[in-house]
């Protein structure tokens, strides 16, 4: 089996049964990842790139791990976006890439569509690291992995995502995908932090958090982008955290199957408290082990059998 | 491509035969069972070696510690051809300083036992590694050789040799194939 | 010098004209109007299967110079403007530095007299620096030539500044042309909010920024008496608000787009960001309220926002690239072949919002197909095909919103003051 798609760009790229594939693939390198010699000589000889136009440390990291376990030679671009629209515009980076024959490039960008761009100019596949406030496929992929791992299923979860989903890419992924595999998302949280039409997106909506708690399987805590609000959508963290925040009451409305994730880097204390962060109910440390599992699998399914005609 | 059969060169009755002569050469090469553990290669040579074990078990009256191996990761085309399926590598027993008998069906041009050498390295130095195979079709492209091997069958290159197993395809058995001419499916 | 264009379809909504008629040119003046008429001596144009129709006038147009000349120039622009078919534009004053008092005024009528292929009238901004701050030398600015006022680009933010500009732009009976955006509303938006930013991540404009801002100017046209002509209106209720208040009598104009009209946010499918102006592409329901305005009188013109910039600054991300496409080399095409081609609109309708009623909300001398008028003319082909490539673009910019596309008419001969600046679709000036 073979990857339906070339490039990984938003979840619109992936049918359920590429993700079904990513996955289990990725349980292959979970066990890889728990060995005393955590490399494979897989990609050796591939140059991958991790183009990062924003500052981001876990998921660089994470691509950079995945990468190196591989085998692959990872090449770290880092660049602010604002020196780019100065300088060298994007679209001459991704020539100036493509004229060096890197096999496959991670793009994080502050803008929506910097992937795209990537793709018009370039032959290899792209994978979207994160495009402003649009999509982060690979974090949706390791947090149904992640959950898949944890309720051994993902049809028919209803996960609610809470919080700041008008300006979260990690919530313009997942909702999608979690509908790709047959699972309910229920976006909750106060108004000034939806999505202008979050009936499109195909999710539940709701703006009241403990109404929905006992029906869930997955409390998905969004991290609120103060950096990128417009202006103070709530009165004060303090209220917010009354209104949304996950803390100990709120994780006994749950039912007791259910668990507590959270995309990271989390605001301890708004969203969710200290000791739910860090009780057994919270799986957040399994998403970021996930992470080089499942994107070490879209590595190998991306470069692997490119072009591939003869039959075993 | 589409394949026929074209004949059958070890019926049951001779597949378990060569099964139970490398069980005792195993044993045999290496003063007994201890020490030793075996490695299938996924697919067919983690059922080989199960079969393996279950002998040398009724032989010396002990259990040997078997693992398979996926070598999908360690093959050196990944470029031009993605392994069908991944299967997860499961090694139940320490690596380092043991006897590893590598168990596949076909010995052929020798890139999947050099994946599998590679692979097993990364769980530990063992002491040694031994290379059993059902049988032997020749065409090595890497200087490699089978320590235990069932049969030698000289073939074709556009020929392929299927080893048929019981719970896979209801019987036992080892085939050559060729091509029916039909071109790709 | 007399030219007779013989055997043309002439309309003209102002002198309720639509007939196959001879049209004579003398001396840069048309001289008659009429069947078979007779011109010894005159040049004679074949004018059959041709519509000929009054010299069409785009009032919104941004001609870049001076300060963004490798985007456009008053030579190319108004070279651009003949090649759509239209002899005459008012350019927009947010150039560099802002056309804010009368010597910069001065410096694009002259150069406009230089270098320009059809007449240029240029319009001032309301503030200085179109800051909002404080209001520029404006009757300094009617004295050298400018017809109208605007902060075109941004919008006057604060109602007491545009209340005092009414006042004082009444007394020069010239209209204050409002670009209707709030500010604190649409923020760092890029698209409609709605579907297509919750859909590809991207920050919205909702439709009530415009609105507002179209409501308060109404209110404030009616307190101050001024003349208000309300630029690129892309929404259903505001055309709802403009209709109320032209029933109530308020001296109000307003235009559309092609692209409003002929494109909507469903056509955002990639990040193409010849797709991205301000105001965005709205709802298909928004552009069809936009359509039905053009029948029901409610919109006086069809203005293009012509905005042109350059391949590099069009080639960034989307939220970074700036706003705006061309549009006087496609506008005609596109009105013939969604309107006229499909039986919306006839040739006096297109007369009403592409001549007569754009050189009246933004104050440009009348022009009609009489004797008397001076010789603007637009001859259109109507069958004649048009393949919009960057290779068809006169105008320095290739920023379509429509490149790719294949339309029906164009402009195949235009006239001004009776010299010719097209023949055979050629501009020749």
């Amino acid at each position: 089996m073979t990857l339906s798609a070339k490039h990984i760009m938003t979840m619109d790229d992936l049918t359920p049964e590429d993700i079904t594939l990513i996955l289990d693939t990725a349980e292959s390198f979970a066990e890889v990842n728990q060995r005393r010699i955590k490399k494979l000589p897989t990609l050796r000889g591939r140059t991958i790139v991790n183009l990062f136009f924003e500052p981001s440390t876990r998921t660089r990291m994470s691509f950079e791990i995945a990468s190196k376990r591989l085998s692959a030679d990872g090449v770290n671009f880092t660049a602010s976006s604002s020196a780019t629209v100065k300088g060298e515009t994007l679209r001459d980076t991704a020539k100036t890439l493509a004229a060096m024959a890197c096999d496959m490039v991670i793009v994080r960008h502050k803008y929506a569509g910097a992937p795209q761009m990537l793709a018009e100019v370039m032959d290899c596949p792209i994978v979207n690291g994160g495009d402003g406030v649009h999509q982060h496929p690979t974090q949706a992929l390791l947090d149904l992995y992640t959950m898949r791992q944890s309720l051994g299923k993902l049809e028919g979860l209803r996960v609610g995502i809470v919080g700041d989903v008008c300006h979260s890419r990690v919530a313009g992924s997942l909702v999608p995908a979690l509908n790709k595999v047959g699972a309910t998302p229920i976006i909750i949280g106060p108004p000034t932090l939806m999505p202008a039409r979050p009936d499109i997106l195909g999710a539940e909506v709701s703006y009241d958090l403990d109404e929905v708690l006992p029906t869930l399987d997955v409390a998905y805590l969004l991290r609120v982008q103060f950096e990128r609000a417009e202006r103070m959508p709530f009165p004060s963290n303090r209220e917010y955290a009354m209104l949304y925040g996950m803390n100990p009451t709120r994780l006994a409305k749950l039912p007791s199957h259910a668990v507590v994730m959270h995309p990271g880097p989390m605001n301890r204390g708004v969203e969710i408290s200290a000791d739910v962060a860090d009780s057994p109910r919270s799986v957040i440390l399994d998403q970021v082990e996930s992470g080089v599992a499942v994107r070490m699998a879209v590595m190998y399914l991306l470069l692997g059998g490119a072009d591939s005609g003869a039959a075993a | 491509m589409g394949y026929r059969e074209k004949a059958e060169v070890m019926d049951a009755e001779a597949m378990d035969r060569a099964l139970t002569r490398i069980a005792h050469e195993i044993l045999e090469a290496n003063k007994g069972a201890s020490g030793i553990a075996l490695a299938g290669i996924m697919t067919r040579g983690v059922d080989m070696a199960g079969r393996l074990a279950e002998r040398i078990g009724r032989i010396e009256g002990t259990t040997v510690p078997v693992g398979s191996l996926d070598i999908s990761f360690y093959r050196d085309d990944v470029a031009t051809r993605l392994s069908p399926e991944v299967h997860t590598t499961d090694i139940p027993y320490e690596v380092e300083d043991r006897t590893i008998v590598l168990v596949d069906d076909v010995l052929y041009t020798g890139r999947t036992i050099r994946a599998a050498m590679d692979a097993i390295m990364d769980y530990g130095r063992p002491a040694a590694v031994q290379l059993a195979v059902l049988v032997d079709r020749g065409h090595r492209e890497l200087p490699i050789r089978a320590d235990f091997v069932g049969k030698n069958v000289p073939t074709a290159r556009r020929e392929r040799v299927k080893v048929l197993l019981a719970e896979h395809d209801g019987r036992d058995a080892v085939v050559i194939l060729e091509d029916d001419g039909r071109g790709v499916e | 010098m007399a030219l007779l264009l013989k055997g043309g379809r002439v309309v003209d909504a102002a002198a309720e004209l639509d007939a196959v008629l001879d049209v004579l040119v003398v001396d840069g003046v048309i001289a008659g109007v009429g069947e078979e008429l007779d011109a010894p001596g005159a040049e004679i144009i074949d004018c059959a299967e041709k519509i000929i129709l009054p010299g069409l006038a785009d009032i919104h147009v941004h001609l870049r110079e001076p300060g963004q000349e490798y985007k456009e120039t008053i030579a190319s622009g108004t070279r651009a403007a003949a090649h759509g078919g239209f002899t005459a534009v008012a350019c927009m004053p947010n150039t560099k530095p802002v056309c804010d008092s009368g010597s910069k005024v001065r410096f694009v009528v002259e150069r406009a007299a230089a270098d320009g292929v059809v007449r240029v009238y240029p319009i001032g901004a309301i503030t200085a620096g179109q800051t909002g701050e404080q209001l520029a030398e404006i009757g300094d600015m009617i004295a050298e030539g400018a017809v109208a006022f605007s902060d075109d680009g941004h919008g006057v933010q604060s109602a007491g500044m545009t209340r005092v500009a009414m006042d004082y732009v009444k007394r020069f009976g010239a209209p204050l042309i409002a670009h209707c955006e709030d500010e604190s509303l649409a923020g760092d938006g890029v698209v409609n909010e709605g579907v297509v930013s919750t859909r590809m991540g991207m920050r919205g404009i909702p439709a009530a920024a415009e609105e507002t801002m179209v409501a308060r100017d109404i209110a404030l046209a009616e307190l101050t008496g001024c003349r208000l002509h309300l630029a690129h209106l892309s929404t259903a209720r505001s055309l709802a608000l403009v209709r109320e208040a032209k029933a109530r009598g308020t001296a109000v104009t307003c235009e559309v787009t092609p692209h409003h009209l002929f494109l909507d946010e469903d056509d955002l499918v990639t990040y193409d960001t010849n797709l991205k102006m301000n105001p965005p592409l709205r709802t298909a329901a928004d552009r069809e309220a936009l359509v039905a305005g053009l029948l029901d009188g409610t919109v006086d013109a069809i203005a293009t926002d012509h905005a042109p910039h350059a391949v590099h600054e069009k080639e960034l991300e989307f939220e970074l690239s700036p706003n705006g496409t061309t549009g006087l080399e496609t506008a005609l095409s596109l009105v013939n072949t969604h309107l006229v081609a499909k039986d919306v609109l006839d040739w006096a309708a297109v007369t009403r919002l592409m001549c007569h009623g754009p050189r009246a909300a933004a104050n440009l001398p009348e022009m009609r197909l009489e004797a008397g008028f001076p010789a603007d003319i637009t001859i259109v082909d109507p069958e004649a095909r048009v393949e919009v490539t960057a290779e068809w673009f006169e105008s320095r910019s290739r920023n379509s919103a429509f490149l790719g596309q294949s339309l029906l008419g164009r402009a195949s001969d235009v006239l001004v003051g009776g010299e010719w600046v097209v023949r055979k679709s050629k501009v020749i000036a």
